[in-house]
């Protein structure tokens, strides 16, 4: 099967971008050192990693001729459970270094609403 | 020129699931290895994705929304045994 | 009369609309047949689940909440090549992490919900913990020699928008 060309080029650029950014993730979760900044490495690989990936994957369903979108569905449920997860587990990590005194406090003389019930 | 793409992208990603592995065996904390799971998680759903696509089938949609839906789950339910010790409230 | 009966019949309009849509993505065709019954599911997911959810978010001005999203997307794509440059190029000391406190002038849940989603999902911020009187957030960023000012980024951009969305 032939593909256009402009259409070959656009899913081989963006599986390219997809892969390199889901290494990025990974490496930047092997690489940093502190605990919470380990978080943020993993957002690049949920995000851009994973999204241009169903990107690609739409673009070549549309370019053979069976035009599907339910990668969308994907994309939509992985945008909305990020945030969920990652609070959760940085929810973890406040939790872990309960002693630790580095954190600001927030105004108005209250406290945090993970460290308020125990 | 997708074939060779692909098969470029589902070998960066297999790197990127064992770098992933090495955290999770090596994460001096339970909230660690619980985010590597979680990583481990997002890159299968890329790695099945991939295979969909070098297969040519649409079949393999539905594994990657089920394994979605059940990462999030898992993490959410590993989380809330370390916070409280308990899933269930 | 009327009013109260469509209110019972089609509690949440919108829910309708993106129920119908995810069926007809989930087949992957958008046929009479999966329309039709997308439709039926439609109506009656939300009459079933009503006792569990008895307000509808109030939404003042729809369309700007398509801008929004349309800001953060962008926001998206651009801080994740920063964040990618920043991991593989730079040496993990001359990052330097910071904890930011963002006051919050937002009151509805949904709206601060909101906030800290998109927050979280722009890499290199990280929305933490919520203070227990709703009135500040914990943020903690990657790389912020200027911790201030991207506290002002982040009100500026994201919460006054959100301030006209959620009024």
């Amino acid at each position: 099967m032939t593909l256009p060309l402009y259409a070959e080029i656009a899913v081989s650029v963006l599986l390219l971008i997809g892969a390199s950014f889901t290494l990025a993730g990974s490496l930047g979760l092997l690489k940093l050192s502190d605990a919470m900044s380990r978080l943020h490495a993993p957002t690049l690989s949920a995000t851009l990693g994973v999204g241009s990936l169903l990107l690609a994957s739409m673009v070549y369903s549309f370019a053979t001729g069976m035009p599907s979108l339910h990668e969308m569905l994907v994309m939509a449920f992985l945008f909305v459970t990020a945030p969920i997860t990652a609070n959760f587990i940085a929810k973890v990590h406040l939790h872990r270094c309960r002693d630790v005194e580095d954190l600001p406090q927030p105004p108005a003389d209250k406290i945090w609403a993970t460290r308020s019930d125990t | 020129m997708i074939a060779t793409a692909l098969y470029i992208a589902v070998g960066t990603v297999g790197l990127a699931q064992v770098l992933a592995m090495v955290r999770l065996l090596r994460g001096p904390h339970v909230g660690d290895r619980i985010l590597a799971l979680d990583t481990m998680v997002i890159n299968a759903i890329a790695l099945i994705i991939l295979a969909g696509m070098s297969l040519g089938t649409q079949m393999y949609f539905e594994s990657a929304m089920i394994i979605a839906m059940l990462g999030f789950v898992s993490t959410v339910a590993l989380c809330r045994f370390v916070l409280r010790g308990d899933i269930t409230e | 009369m009327p009013l109260r009966l469509t209110r019972r019949l089609a509690p949440h309009p919108l829910l309708t609309v993106i129920l119908v849509a995810v069926w007809c993505l989930l087949n992957n065709s958008a046929t009479l047949g999966t329309v039709v019954f997308g439709t039926i599911l439609g109506v009656l997911i939300p009459i079933v689940t009503a006792a569990y959810w008895p307000d509808r978010p109030p939404v003042a001005r729809p369309f700007r909440l398509v801008i929004y999203c349309l800001i953060v997307i962008y926001d998206i794509i651009k801080s994740n090549a920063q964040v990618a440059w920043q991991i593989l190029f730079k040496p993990d000391s001359s990052l330097q992490p910071a904890w930011i406190v963002i006051p919050l002038d937002l009151k509805k849940p949904e709206a601060i919900t909101l906030l800290a989603g998109s927050i979280t999902l722009t890499p290199g911020t990280l929305s933490a913990d919520l203070s227990a009187d709703g009135t500040a957030l914990l943020v903690h960023a990657l790389h912020a020699p200027d911790p201030d000012g991207v506290r002002d980024d982040i009100k500026s951009r994201y919460e006054r928008r959100l301030k006209e969305i959620f009024p």
